[in-house]
């Protein structure tokens, strides 16, 4: 089958590509020669990492465990997650927050040195570039993590609007981090394991705060965030590091930090209710309509000054036609692009992530709905394969957030 | 099965294309039981005949690959089926995967058992968790099928290929 699906895969691809040719394009360049590897490619094999193309790198999908008891081990004692795919980097000058607010809504100003953010790259129309974790290290340095998928398009954006930013005096300047690879440690385990790899006292750092020290003998970037709702760290190691490091955290939870692929990090996502760029968040989807008003900072409502203000400003004082929302359903599990109806059986709106919750047992998915239609508790249907389904509005997460938070 | 493997939560929604192909390690790599005396179709049903009844199922080796069974879609008693189209789904937590009928004929029996046990398909996927008994309406369809030597050889060369 795995060499079926393979085949029946490529039998599907190019029927989609009679309807939809973007996909097609996407879909192609997935060649196994073209893939890129992370330093950790050897391990995650060697780890029995099954290995699938993701946004144009060779990614291990699970390892032996499977999704299921990946992600419940996640939630219980922890997951080691390799994300190198990601790209970071760094904005530093003096001007560097006043550029990078021309791009996002966060309030950059207003975060103090040593925390960040969720932040939403926006386009003139208000719709998403991408979403990213932002972090002030000083006044004149940001560091940022942007999606794999997304790295080409928001590298050319930031360029673009930096060129001009400069032509006119500004100070910025930028470097990538393709020397480093990005580790994710995720769960209760997290903060206990890594204590045992650094001299700095980690119960003082709380969640979203970012600090430059020493883990395993290597310089890191380290920032107490995740993907997974849980406590957890994502890790900037240099890329000669990377692979020791991944052995020093799995040794010292005695094993039960457990490596997990991407199949895990999306049941955990999911189940925490964030957004996947590429399937909840697009192009042409505001913060606002993504539920994300929360990531506009109080100044940046009053100010504006971000590409797309305009709309997003309205969007705020008028309310979204649509909403994201969180949805149960009953049936078989709904996936994106399963059409959303009202009791009635008009169309409502459309599913854009969803799945079998490994922690909740049921069905759960996010997805977008006129607004009226979005309160917790609005009964709906969804069509899968032709058959409608009940289901209904549902407030995220579904699985409750552990953050790290001062009491 | 595994027609389409579409919209899957982790394929579909972390961009990995249909195309997907996971690659194992050799360290990974489990051989998946296949029984003597049914049949098997490229597409991993299997099919059991006997006297007038033909039942259907997924494979060992297919279910080792979709993962936990959380949902069966199934068709109705009295209903038809023909040759490698499509009757019914499978839902894993990891993808959607059409399965198709090796034989054509009569739908005469669902195993309804799997509407509440899904996982049946991936702790007994020749026993308990079989899917659908047909009343074949070409049995000379049987003899295109592959034994279970040959499925072995089948299933070993599409992992080698990738």
């Amino acid at each position: 089958m795995r060499g079926g699906l393979w085949q029946l895969g490529q039998t599907i691809t190019r029927r989609l590509g009679q309807s939809d040719k973007k996909t097609i394009a996407r879909r192609c360049y997935a060649s196994e020669a073209d893939l890129k590897k992370t330093v950790l490619y050897d391990f995650h094999v060697a780890n029995g990492g099954k290995m699938v193309p993701f946004a144009g790198w060779s990614m291990p999908i699970q390892y032996k465990d499977s999704i299921m008891e990946s992600t419940i081990n996640c939630r219980e004692n922890g997951s080691l997650f390799d994300v190198s795919h990601m790209c970071g980097l760094s904005l530093k000058g003096k001007d560097c927050v006043a550029f990078l607010e021309k791009l996002v809504v966060a309030d950059v100003a207003g975060l103090a040195p040593g925390t960040g953010s969720l932040t939403v790259f926006t386009n003139e129309k208000g719709g998403a570039i991408d979403d990213s974790v932002i972090t002030k290290v000083t006044d004149d340095h940001i560091y940022l993590v942007v999606n794999a998928g997304c790295r080409d398009k928001d590298l050319a954006h930031i360029e673009e609007h930096m060129k001009a930013f400069k032509a006119k005096g500004g100070d910025v300047g930028w470097h990538i981090y393709d020397e480093r690879s990005l580790l994710a440690l995720q769960g209760p385990l997290a903060g206990p394991t890594l204590q045992h790899l650094t001299k700095e006292d980690l119960s003082k750092m709380y969640f979203g705060e970012f600090s430059i020290i020493d883990i395993n003998g290597a310089k890191c970037f380290l920032t107490r965030t995740g993907y997974t709702g849980e406590d957890g760290f994502e890790i900037s190691v240099p890329s000669e590091n990377a692979v020791d490091l991944a052995k020093a955290i799995i040794e010292k939870s005695e094993g039960k930090i457990r490596l997990t692929g991407l199949g895990a990090r999306d049941s955990l996502r999911l189940e925490a209710g964030l957004c996947l760029y590429g399937n909840d968040m697009e192009q042409h989807i505001t913060p606002v309509e993504a539920g994300l008003t929360w990531a506009i900072g109080k100044r940046r409502r009053a100010e504006g000054g971000f590409l797309g203000a305009e709309v997003i400003l309205k969007q705020i004082a008028d309310g979204p036609a649509i909403r994201r929302v969180g949805l149960f359903s009953t049936g078989p599990p709904a996936r994106s692009h399963s059409e959303i109806q009202n009791e009635n059986g008009e169309n409502i709106g459309e599913v854009t992530s969803g799945g079998f919750s490994p922690c909740l047992k049921k069905n759960i998915g996010m997805g977008y709905v006129k607004s009226g239609l979005h309160k917790a508790g609005t009964k709906l249907k969804i069509v899968i394969r032709g058959k409608t389904y009940e289901g209904s509005v549902t407030k995220m997460p579904f699985v409750p957030t552990k953050y790290y938070k001062p009491t | 099965m595994a027609l389409r493997i579409w919209a899957s939560s982790t394929a579909n929604a972390l961009r990995l294309s249909s195309a997907t192909r996971p690659h194992f390690s050799p360290l990974s790599r489990c051989f998946s039981s296949v029984l003597d005396g049914l049949k098997y179709a490229n597409s991993h049903e299997w099919v059991k005949h006997e006297g007038s009844v033909a039942t259907i199922g997924i494979t060992d080796h297919a279910q080792d690959h979709l993962g936990e069974v959380v949902f069966v879609d199934l068709p109705d008693t009295g209903g038809s089926v023909a040759k490698a189209t499509g009757f019914g789904a499978v839902e894993s937590v990891k993808a959607t995967s059409d399965i198709n009928s090796p034989i054509s004929g009569e739908i005469v029996e669902v195993n309804t058992k799997l509407s509440d046990t899904p996982g049946l398909i991936n702790s007994s996927p020749y026993e308990d968790g079989w899917m659908i008994k047909v009343k074949p309406s070409n049995p000379s369809e049987l003899e295109s099928l592959m034994g279970a030597k040959e499925y072995t050889k089948f299933c070993e060369e599409e992992d080698a290929a990738h």
